[in-house]
């Protein structure tokens, strides 16, 4: 199953790089990763997604918590979170088919961000469930490229994810 | 108080002081000139080696001696590169180090400088942390924490990279022995409700075999482990990385489990209902086919490193902490169980199958299971033993006599050919007092035989005994039994005459090549100061047995008897 950590590290040079290499090394497959700041300075957060049994993310987890720059990992999957990714579609569009495009990315709420004589580019987040559902309706328009952050996640409710 | 200022390699040379290093191993180079200039008016004792892969296996025998960290000096890209066997060797077995390694200057990292390789990014998987300083005023913090995490915890390899331009830049220096990192938090004291189900599931316990490793040694709980097994009656296994943890000369010790392990270990394992497993990994070595392995036991697994917990075998009984801690938090508590019958059982097997000795000579040749417990009965006990990799390795294990801990030195994890003879010179470094003996074969001791030229120019009275069957013994064993006889590659028929070889380094060699010739010779080495070398030129086809094929149930065991 799908697995989402998030992970508080130390925002020391060479972290993501020895995060990274841990789970290559050990043969476990990053499905995504994204990094970005938390509320403590010097703190950073990882967000990584894996695909593996329950048995292979504990031991990921315990091989994480040995890495000296890593202070938290916490599996959000097991518990209530809010899950999200930002993906950009450029978006093959002419003057004919610009309102159809623009219907679809308003139900999905999402938003176009950029527009030339033929392309838009559409911005949306959501799950990894909507982002599916979406590429799929537009690709009849045809996407010339895509881009996607990695996901994110928090816990539902007052609980957080802390370093200490 | 107005903090002084100093440089970088001063830093280095006043934290080393600080944290009790006397002794330091290493090669100079470019990028460490200033620390080696610094050096120069220290009183810091420094084994000057010929390669540095040597510098690092010597740290680690003295720290495996000691229990104290081992420091490496080295100088930037090949200097740090030669370290790296060292390294995951150290990492592999839990060894304490602090390697310093220079860096060319700040401004030419990353442009492919001469002498440059990215070591921190190198040593990446192989060290336990490791820093790239980027500016003096970091050095003693660096330097408190890598000594900190070497020698705390599960212990391994630290490496800090200092780039040329840092030894000389000048900073406030203020040193703590004491640190506080966030991220690492070991635990020492055992789970009481852990310790507690432990407690009661050694008391119902009929056939319980207690299962020890490296960890043993590492925390030193040897006084507790010996109390422990004789209180409860329970026999003793032990890992390779465990030998010496308990004496080798008691009743219940088992000898070792798993692929060259003694029938009586493996058969105990497999028909025992509870393992008591402490400082161990259930390294495949010794589990052989994982899901044949003790079937019927249940688990208790008390290591200090969370990770090895479940790793490669179900556990029942979890107890993360220090072994000595745990062990006698068990010891407080215990109630023996009824292991008489269990005993009865287990004496037999003993009786019935005794380690093979390889039996009379043929041909006049030597057998090198005798040489080993010739060995062992002159050097007696107490001698400090550094194997190298392969048949004499297991010999060694299987026919020295080791009663004590931190006498016996192998590279068990990353089995490592190269290691023994540097690791004894590092051994006879830390206890001048001690008799060292380092046993060889013709295949490893030529992968780090340049320091010989290390044991003569300090005149280190470590014996070295060259198991001489003029081939690569173990991979040979392995080609017999499952490549058709196909010996690819694994004969040494252009050995050197070893004795000669130390001869021209200014080391007594002596040729050994029947029993009498042998005695004779441990004679005189035994009866010189300084460095000897024996060359026992020893039967070609000898096998190590008991073996138990690759991935195969422990139980299934090839005694060798023909």
């Amino acid at each position: 199953m799908k697995h989402v950590l998030a992970i508080l590290v130390e925002d020391k040079p060479g972290v993501l790089t020895r995060v990274a290499g841990l789970f290559s090394r050990r043969g476990f497959n990053i499905d995504n990763i994204a990094v970005g700041e938390t509320v403590t300075p010097g703190i950073s957060r990882m967000t990584v997604t894996v695909e593996c049994s329950e048995t292979i993310v504990e031991q990921v987890t315990k091989q994480l918590h040995k890495l000296v720059n890593v202070v938290k990992v916490s599996n959000l999957s097991n518990q209530p979170s809010v899950m999200r990714e930002l993906m950009l579609l450029k978006v093959h569009a002419e003057v004919g088919n610009r309102s159809d495009i623009q219907q679809i990315v308003e139900t999905f709420r999402g938003k176009v961000v950029d527009v030339s004589p033929d392309s838009m580019i559409v911005e949306v987040t959501g799950n990894e469930e909507k982002l599916e559902a979406i590429k799929l309706l537009l690709e009849h328009f045809g996407i010339k490229e895509i881009a996607c952050t990695g996901k994110v996640a928090l816990l539902r409710g007052s609980k957080v994810t802390r370093e200490s | 108080m107005k903090i002084r200022k100093i440089k970088g390699a001063a830093m280095v040379l006043e934290a080393l002081r600080e944290e009790g290093v006397d002794q330091v191993f290493g090669f100079p180079g470019g990028a460490v000139l200033p620390l080696y200039n610094q050096l120069y008016d220290s009183p810091l004792k420094h084994l000057l080696v010929r390669h540095e892969q040597a510098a690092v296996h010597a740290a680690d025998g003295y720290a495996r001696v000691t229990g104290k960290p081992g420091v490496v000096f080295a100088t930037s890209g090949p200097g740090a590169t030669n370290l790296v066997t060292g390294i995951a060797t150290a990492y592999m077995d839990s060894v304490p180090l602090v390697l310093i390694t220079g860096q060319v200057a700040s401004g030419f990292i990353g442009t492919d400088a001469f002498q440059e390789a990215d070591i921190t990014g190198i040593t990446l998987p192989i060290t336990k942390h490791n820093y790239l300083v980027k500016d003096a005023a970091e050095l003693p913090e660096t330097l408190s924490e890598a000594f900190y995490l070497a020698s705390t915890g599960r212990c391994g390899p630290v490496l800090i990279d200092i780039p040329k331009d840092i030894f000389d830049q000048e900073a406030p220096f203020a040193y703590s022995v004491h640190c506080d990192i966030s991220g690492y938090k070991p635990t020492y004291v055992g789970h009481m409700g852990q310790i507690s189900r432990a407690v009661r599931a050694i008391k119902n316990a009929k056939r319980p075999v207690i299962f020890g490793g490296g960890g043993l040694i590492r925390s030193g709980a040897s006084a507790e482990l010996t109390r422990f097994a004789r209180e409860a009656k329970i026999p003793v296994t032990l890992s390779l990385m465990g030998l010496g943890a308990y004496p080798g000369s008691e009743e219940l010790f088992l000898g070792m489990p798993g692929m060259h392990g003694s029938v009586a270990a493996n058969y105990a394992l497999t028909e025992s209902d509870l393992i008591i497993a402490m400082g161990v990994r259930f390294d495949d070595r010794v589990t052989g086919k994982l899901e044949t392995f003790a079937c019927d036991a249940k688990i208790i697994h008390i290591d200090i490193d969370p990770a090895e917990i479940g790793k490669n075998i179900n556990i029942d009984i979890p107890i993360v902490g220090d072994v000595r801690l745990v062990l006698e938090a068990i010891l407080e508590r215990m109630k023996a169980p009824n292991t008489e019958a269990w005993l009865k059982k287990i004496d037999t097997w003993k009786k019935q199958y005794p380690l093979p000795d390889g039996g009379k000579m043929v041909n006049g040749c030597l057998k090198p299971q005798a040489v080993i417990r010739m060995l062992s009965d002159k050097f007696g006990p107490g001698t400090i033993v550094a194997t190298d990799v392969g048949q004499h390795q297991m010999w060694s294990a299987q026919h020295f006599s080791i009663t004590e801990p931190r006498t016996f030195l192998s590279s068990g994890g990353l089995g490592t050919m190269g290691y023994g003879f540097p690791a004894a010179i590092g051994a006879k470094v830390a206890m001048p007092d001690r008799k060292v003996l380092c046993i060889t074969g013709d295949g490893s001791f030529q992968m780090n035989i340049q320091e010989l030229a290390t044991a003569a120019q300090y005149n280190l009275d470590v014996k070295i005994a060259v198991i001489n069957n003029s081939c690569l013994g173990m991979v040979r064993q392995w080609q017999e039994l499952f490549y058709d006889k196909r010996y690819s590659c694994t004969t040494l028929n252009v050995n050197p005459d070893f004795e000669k070889v130390a001869e021209a380094f200014g080391v007594k060699g002596l040729r050994a090549e029947n029993e009498d010739e042998a005695a004779g010779a441990i004679n005189v080495a035994l009866e010189t100061r300084g460095p000897v070398l024996i060359n026992f030129v020893v039967e070609q086809e000898e096998n190590v047995f008991p073996m138990v094929a690759p991935n195969h149930p422990i139980q299934e065991i090839i005694t060798g008897g023909d």
